[in-house]
C-alpha cells in the first residue's frame, strides 16, 4: 500500500470546483507522507481531461456505461475495484452531497471509518474535523490497517494553478446493472425564484437566535433602515417563518455583497459557504465563541434583542 | 409498513461546552441533552408515513440510561414502541461499531424502511445511516426531503447542491437519511404524554465492543481565531453609534 488517491467529484461531466481543492489537500498529504498523488474521475468515458494540468503521478479515468449517471451502487462498487487495484493509504474526496451518499459505504466495505469533513491535515497525519457545528475542533487519526478514507469540507485547502500533466490510466470495473438498486431522476429546481438575494448590496440576515416567528419584524426593520434585502439561515426557512428563496448557505443562494449583517446565526459552515464571499461582514451573537466570529469584520457579543432596535434607531437617526 | 427511527441523542443546543481536562471530550456533568434535529424530521416523516399507509413506527437509540428520555418523548409524539440499546461506552466505539449495534437491534426487526437524520448536530460524522444500510445490505438515499410510496417501493426527492432536487426511486426495505425542514414538526400533546406511558420500551443490551476502531478521535480543544475581528462593545447605543460610524466610513453603505 501507497500513496494518495484522490477520488474527483464531477456530475454530466462538469468538475466540482471542490474536487480542485480536494486535490490540493491531496498534494499537501502525499508531500507530508512522501508519496505519489494520483486522480480518479468516475464516468461513461473519457474522464482523464477532467483534471485539466494537475501534475499527477497517474489519472485514472473510471469508465462504465452504468456510471454515466450517479448511483450508490455504481460507484462504491467501482471504487472498491479500483482502491484494491492501487492499493492507496489514503483515498480523499470533497465533501459534496455525491461523496456523502457514497463514501461511508465505500469505507464500510474495507472495514473502515470515513473521517468526514476534514478542515485541515497535520503531521502523523493527524485529520481536524469540527464538532458542535464548529464550536470545538477535533483532532481524528486512522487506527485501522486499511486504506484511511478522508473527505475535505469546502474552502479549507486552496487549489492551485497547475502546470503539469499525468499519465491517463482507462479502469473499467466489473458493475452489472443487477447491482444498482436506485432508479435516480433528472435533477429539478424548485418554482423559479422572486428572490435573488445574489444581487443585493446590502443583506441583513436572521439566524434562530431571533427565538420566534414573531420576533422577526425588528430585524426585518433593520433591514428596512439599511435598504437591505432580508435572509435567513435554515432553520428559520425549515419553520416556514421566511420563505426557502431567502435562505443563504449551501442548499441556499450564494451571496456576496457589500454588507452581510448575521443576527443571531451560529455560522456553522453550511452557512459560511453561501456568504463567504462578502465584502464586509458584521456579526451579533451572545456567545463569544461563535464560529460566525470567524468571518466578521466587526463584532458584538450581546443581546440581538438590545442591540437590533438600538442600531434600527441609529441607521434611521444617520440618515436624516 | 414497520418503519424504524434511529435517533441519537445530544447535547442541548445552546450548552454551555467545556473540555475535559484531559482534552480528550467534552464535559458531560452539567450538559442537558435532546434529541439531534434531523432525527425529529425523521420521527416526524415516519409518523406521517405511517397516517397514510399505516403500520408501525418503532424508535431506537443506542446510549446510556439518560437517553431514554428522549425515546419517552418520541412516545410521546406518537411512535408506538421503543427499543433502547444500553452501551455506557459509545465512546469507545466508531461509527462503524456504533452502526453495527444499530444494524444488530435492526435485523431482529425487519422494518421494511428504517430513517435516521442526515447528520448529528454533535459529532456530525453524517454517515451511520449509510453505514447501517451497507451493514444491513439495504439500498440507501440520503439527505431526503419526501418519501413516497409507490407500489411496492418508494419515490425520494434528494436535496442537492445549490437548490437542485432530484427524484429516486427505490425498492423496500431501505433506509434514508433525513434533511431538517422536509416537514412541519409536532409537538407532544398531554394525551400523547399520557399514553407514552403505557408504551413499551425494550432493553437491549449491546454486543461488548470489538476494541479494534478504525479511527480514534485524539484530542478536542477551542479552534484558534485566524481572523481578526474587531469587537466593538458598551452599551446597546454606544454599539449602535460605534456600528453606524463603521457603516459610513469603512463599509459605506449608508
Ligand atoms: C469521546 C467520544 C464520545 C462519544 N459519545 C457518543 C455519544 O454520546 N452518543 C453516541 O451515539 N455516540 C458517541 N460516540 C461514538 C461515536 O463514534 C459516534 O456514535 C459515531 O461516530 C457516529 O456518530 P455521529 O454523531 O457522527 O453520527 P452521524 O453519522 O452524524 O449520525 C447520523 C444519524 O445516525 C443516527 N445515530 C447516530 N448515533 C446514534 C445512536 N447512538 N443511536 C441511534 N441513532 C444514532 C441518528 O439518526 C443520526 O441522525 C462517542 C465517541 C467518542 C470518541
Ligand atoms: C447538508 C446540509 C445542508 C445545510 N444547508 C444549510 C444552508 O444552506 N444554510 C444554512 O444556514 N444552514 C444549512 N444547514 C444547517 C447548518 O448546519 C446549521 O444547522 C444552521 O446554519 C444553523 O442555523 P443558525 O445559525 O440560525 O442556528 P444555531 O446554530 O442554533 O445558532 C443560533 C445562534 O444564535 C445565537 N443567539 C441565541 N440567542 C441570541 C440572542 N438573544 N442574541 C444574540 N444571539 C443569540 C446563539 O448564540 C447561536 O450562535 C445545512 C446542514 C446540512 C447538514
Amino acid at each position: 500500500m501507497s500513496g494518495v488517491l484522490v477520488v474527483m467529484d464531477q456530475r454530466g461531466g462538469v468538475m466540482n470546483r471542490m474536487s480542485f481543492e480536494a486535490l490540493a489537500a491531496g498534494k499537501q498529504l502525499a508531500a507530508k507522507l512522501g508519496a505519489e498523488c494520483s486522480a480518479a474521475v468516475l464516468g461513461e468515458s473519457g474522464g482523464g481531461g477532467g483534471v485539466g494540468n494537475a501534475a499527477l503521478a497517474r489519472m485514472y479515468s473510471v469508465e462504465h456505461a452504468l456510471l454515466k449517471v450517479y448511483t450508490a451502487d455504481g460507484y462504491v462498487g467501482a471504487l472498491e475495484q479500483l482502491v484494491k487495484k492501487v492499493e492507496p493509504t489514503h483515498v480523499l474526496f470533497p465533501h459534496t452531497y455525491q461523496v456523502r451518499d457514497f463514501a461511508p459505504a465505500l469505507a464500510t466495505r474495507f472495514k473502515q471509518v470515513l473521517i468526514s469533513d476534514v478542515i485541515a491535515v497535520h503531521d502523523g497525519p493527524v485529520f481536524v474535523r469540527q464538532l458542535l457545528q464548529g464550536k470545538l475542533n477535533a483532532d481524528y487519526r486512522q487506527t485501522g490497517s486499511g486504506p484511511c478514507f478522508v473527505s475535505v469540507q469546502a474552502g479549507s485547502f486552496r487549489a492551485e494553478a497547475e502546470s503539469g500533466e499525468a499519465a491517463v490510466e482507462v479502469f473499467v470495473p466489473a458493475i452489472d446493472a443487477a447491482q444498482i438498486r436506485n432508479k435516480p431522476g433528472e435533477l429539478f429546481r424548485e418554482s423559479t425564484q422572486t428572490v435573488d438575494l445574489s444581487a443585493a448590496p446590502v443583506i441583513v440576515s436572521v439566524g434562530r437566535g431571533i427565538g420566534e416567528e414573531s420576533n422577526i419584524g425588528i430585524v426585518q426593520e433593520l433591514a428596512d433602515a439599511l435598504g437591505a434585502e432580508l435572509a435567513a439561515s435554515r432553520p428559520i426557512c425549515d419553520n416556514g417563518w421566511l420563505p426557502m428563496e431567502r435562505q443563504v448557505g449551501s442548499s441556499g443562494q450564494t451571496v456576496s455583497p457589500k454588507l452581510y449583517l448575521a443576527v443571531g446565526i451560529s455560522g456553522a459552515i453550511q452557512h459560511l459557504v453561501g456568504m463567504k464571499g462578502s465584502k464586509a461582514v458584521i456579526a451579533i451573537n451572545k456567545d463569544e465563541h461563535a464560529p460566525i466570529f470567524e468571518v466578521a469584520d466587526y463584532g458584538v457579543v450581546g443581546d440581538l434583542f438590545e442591540v437590533v432596535p438600538a442600531l434600527t434607531k441609529a441607521v434611521l437617526a444617520a440618515k436624516q | 409498513m414497520k418503519i424504524l427511527v434511529a435517533v441519537k441523542q445530544v447535547p442541548e443546543r445552546d450548552a454551555q461546552i467545556r473540555v475535559t481536562a484531559d482534552g480528550k471530550w467534552i464535559d458531560e456533568g452539567d450538559l442537558s441533552y435532546t434529541i439531534n434535529e434531523p432525527d425529529a424530521y425523521a420521527l416526524e416523516e415516519a409518523l406521517q408515513l405511517k397516517e397514510k399507509n399505516g403500520g408501525e413506527v418503532v424508535v431506537v437509540c443506542a446510549g446510556p440510561e439518560r437517553v431514554t428520555s428522549t425515546l419517552r418523548e418520541a412516545l410521546a409524539k406518537g411512535a408506538d414502541r421503543a427499543i433502547h440499546i444500553e452501551a455506557d461506552d459509545l465512546g469507545e466505539r466508531d461509527t462503524l461499531g456504533v452502526a453495527q449495534i444499530l444494524a444488530d437491534a435492526v435485523k431482529a426487526e425487519a422494518p421494511d424502511l428504517i430513517l435516521t437524520g442526515l447528520q448529528s448536530d454533535d459529532l456530525g460524522l453524517g454517515q451511520t445511516g449509510v453505514v447501517m444500510a451497507e451493514l444491513l445490505g439495504i439500498p440507501h438515499a440520503t439527505i431526503i426531503m419526501q418519501v413516497e410510496v409507490v407500489g411496492a417501493g418508494l419515490k425520494v426527492k434528494r436535496e442537492l447542491e445549490d437548490g437542485w432536487f432530484q427524484h429516486v426511486e427505490m425498492p423496500l426495505p431501505a433506509l434514508l437519511t433525513i434533511q431538517s425542514g422536509g416537514n412541519k414538526l409536532r409537538y407532544a400533546t398531554l394525551m400523547g404524554i399520557k399514553k407514552a406511558k403505557t408504551k413499551e420500551t425494550k432493553t437491549v443490551t449491546a454486543a461488548a465492543a470489538s476494541g479494534a476502531k478504525a479511527i480514534a478521535l485524539e484530542r478536542v480543544y477551542l479552534p484558534e481565531k485566524q481572523k481578526k475581528t474587531e469587537m466593538l462593545t458598551g452599551t446597546a447605543t454606544e454599539i449602535a453609534a460605534k456600528l453606524v460610524e463603521k457603516l459610513k466610513f469603512e463599509v459605506r453603505v449608508i
